[in-house]
């Protein structure tokens, strides 16, 4: 039996529905909670965001243990900017001793993004390596080769991006993740189902779970914003036009509408296995997501 | 060569402002190149602080002015003698290389930078300069098509793109080149791409542990006293 819950759903045929919380920046987590109660119950598994955008923000481990201690399946957001191998090491013994197994690894945005754009890069493994090195940690060493006393055992994701304007290098990089042991994809976020249907005709070929990134969007001034400033963010024209359409104060309540659109077209056509939800700030609105496209019966 | 840029003349100014005599001293080589700290810019600096002092209405600081072929070599240091016994510190325009060489070279002296030491690079164009190598001491551009990845990728990951490039472009700074697109494009128009499928292992960081000391081999076989 697998340690991670959220690894056994990855075995079944379900649909699977994860999102993400992002931590707050301060020690108030008044808010993390609410919205950790809301939807872990409603969801497959909860990311919790490692510092996104280069934002400093409370940490993604701390945010995980509090899903955990709500009942709820956390997915450990891990990016490689702010800590070195030992760090990294160091973080993911303490998961999994706290019942913490799933990891999605990330090389992490630049820090030139974020809010401390002074600070040092670091960056000493990319996404690639940190999964081959959960894998090492696993079989009982760490990565200077010392044996461990009690090894780990994760559940293993990464990112890809469907939508890139050059997609065969990023290709190439999701295949490196496929051999390194990613066991699910969680995308960068989707808006033209032409692309996911493209990645997911060469995804198919490998047996891992995909699951497909819905951003959802409160505004086609957020939309654009997106596009020039965060990393991995393609807004396709026509859902900026359909963003701008509506009238003032209407934004958010089109994001929802996009976004059940787009999760309910997925489901149907059964293009791959499940969604992510990243409602970056606005994640009181998962449920109503889910209840507009239907798929709040099949995670109970 | 290495790539460094002038301080302000307000931070030069404050740096220099404890000592009387001043010897502003410039390097013959790669800052000569990139236009920090040739005789050039030695005496533009010259005339500068002289110009600011006269402003100033204040100032007592006399300035002297030489510029050495090279900073960072012993051998070449033996030029300063004679220059420096009267004066209080150096204002040297050599790379921070040349500023702890001189520094060495004339313990009771103070040695004050006055550019600042940014990069190894290269001439993009008159008045460009690019940054190339990071000095990492354990050398893959024959496995990245001649395009390194450490230096030009803002993140110098080893294993292909992160997902923040967009138009060729980075996603730190949107006129910078995202090497990895380089280094696919040239792989494949080399139909090399393999190299690129392969996975690469963490970097080890002492493949020269710091501070780095090269020493030759061909000086060690002959019995020579390096240690």
């Amino acid at each position: 039996m697998s340690d991670s819950l959220f690894e056994e759903k990855l075995g079944s045929d379900k649909f699977l529905v994860t999102t993400e919380i992002g931590p707050p920046k301060g020690t108030d987590t008044s808010e993390m909670l609410h919205h950790i109660d809301l939807l872990k119950d409603k969801v497959d598994a909860i990311n919790v965001t490692d510092g996104q955008s280069s934002v400093m923000r409370f940490a993604s481990l701390g945010g995980c243990l509090l899903v955990k201690e709500a009942g709820g399946e956390p997915i450990l957001q891990v990016t490689c900017r702010d800590r070195n191998r030992l760090a990294i090491q160091a973080d993911l013994l303490m998961a999994y001793s706290r019942g913490i197994t799933n990891v999605l690894c990330l090389t992490g945005d630049s820090i030139d993004v974020g809010d401390h754009k002074e600070a040092k890069p670091v960056f000493d493994l990319d996404s690639v390596q940190l999964l081959r090195m959960i894998r090492t940690m696993e079989s009982g060493t760490d990565m200077g080769g010392n044996e461990l006393k009690g090894a780990p055992k994760f559940c293993i994701g990464a990112s890809v991006h469907p939508e890139a304007d050059f997609i065969e290098p990023q290709l190439l990089k999701f295949d490196k993740k496929v051999a390194a042991g990613a066991q699910f994809f969680q995308t960068q976020g989707i808006f033209d189902l032409g692309s996911l249907r493209r990645f997911m005709q060469y995804a198919s070929q490998f047996d891992v779970k995909i699951l497909a990134g819905i951003i959802v969007l409160a505004s086609a001034r957020m939309a654009r914003y997106m596009n020039d400033n965060v990393p991995g963010i393609i807004v396709s024209q026509p859902v900026i036009d359909e963003l701008a359409g509506v009238e003032k104060g209407k934004g958010l309540q089109k994001g929802i509408e996009i976004a059940a659109r787009l999760i309910r077209s997925i489901r149907e056509e059964k293009l791959c296995h499940g969604v992510h939800i990243m409602a970056v700030g606005n994640e009181g609105v998962v449920p109503d997501i889910l209840e507009a496209a239907e798929v709040v019966d099949v995670h109970v | 060569m290495i790539v460094a840029e002038q301080k302000s003349l307000e931070e030069i100014r404050r740096m220099i402002a404890p000592y009387g005599r001043v010897l502003i001293l410039g390097c013959g080589t790669c800052v000569t190149v990139c236009d920090a700290g040739g005789e050039r810019e030695v005496s533009f600096l010259h005339n500068a602080l002289r110009a600011a002092q006269a402003r100033s209405g204040n100032g007592t600081q006399t300035f002297f002015e030489y510029t050495l072929k090279r900073q960072c070599d012993a051998e070449f240091l033996d030029m300063l003698t004679g220059r420096v016994e009267d004066v209080d510190a150096i204002l040297s325009l050599g790379c921070g290389i040349g500023v702890q060489a001189i520094a060495e070279r004339f313990p009771y002296l103070p040695v004050l930078p006055g550019v600042n030491t940014s990069f190894m690079g290269m001439t993009n164009e008159w008045g460009i300069w690019d940054e190339r190598c990071a000095a990492c001491g354990d050398c893959r551009l024959s496995e990245t098509a001649g395009i390194c990845p450490i230096t030009r990728c803002t993140k110098g990951i080893l294993n292909g793109p992160c997902a923040g490039t967009k138009n060729g472009k980075c996603e730190a700074n949107k006129d910078m080149d995202c090497a990895w697109v380089l280094i696919y494009k040239r792989l494949e128009g080399l139909q090399q791409l393999e190299n690129m499928r392969r996975y690469y292992p963490p970097r080890n960081f002492r493949a020269i542990p710091r501070p780095k000391r090269i020493v030759s081999k061909a000086t060690i076989d002959v019995g020579g006293e390096n240690e």
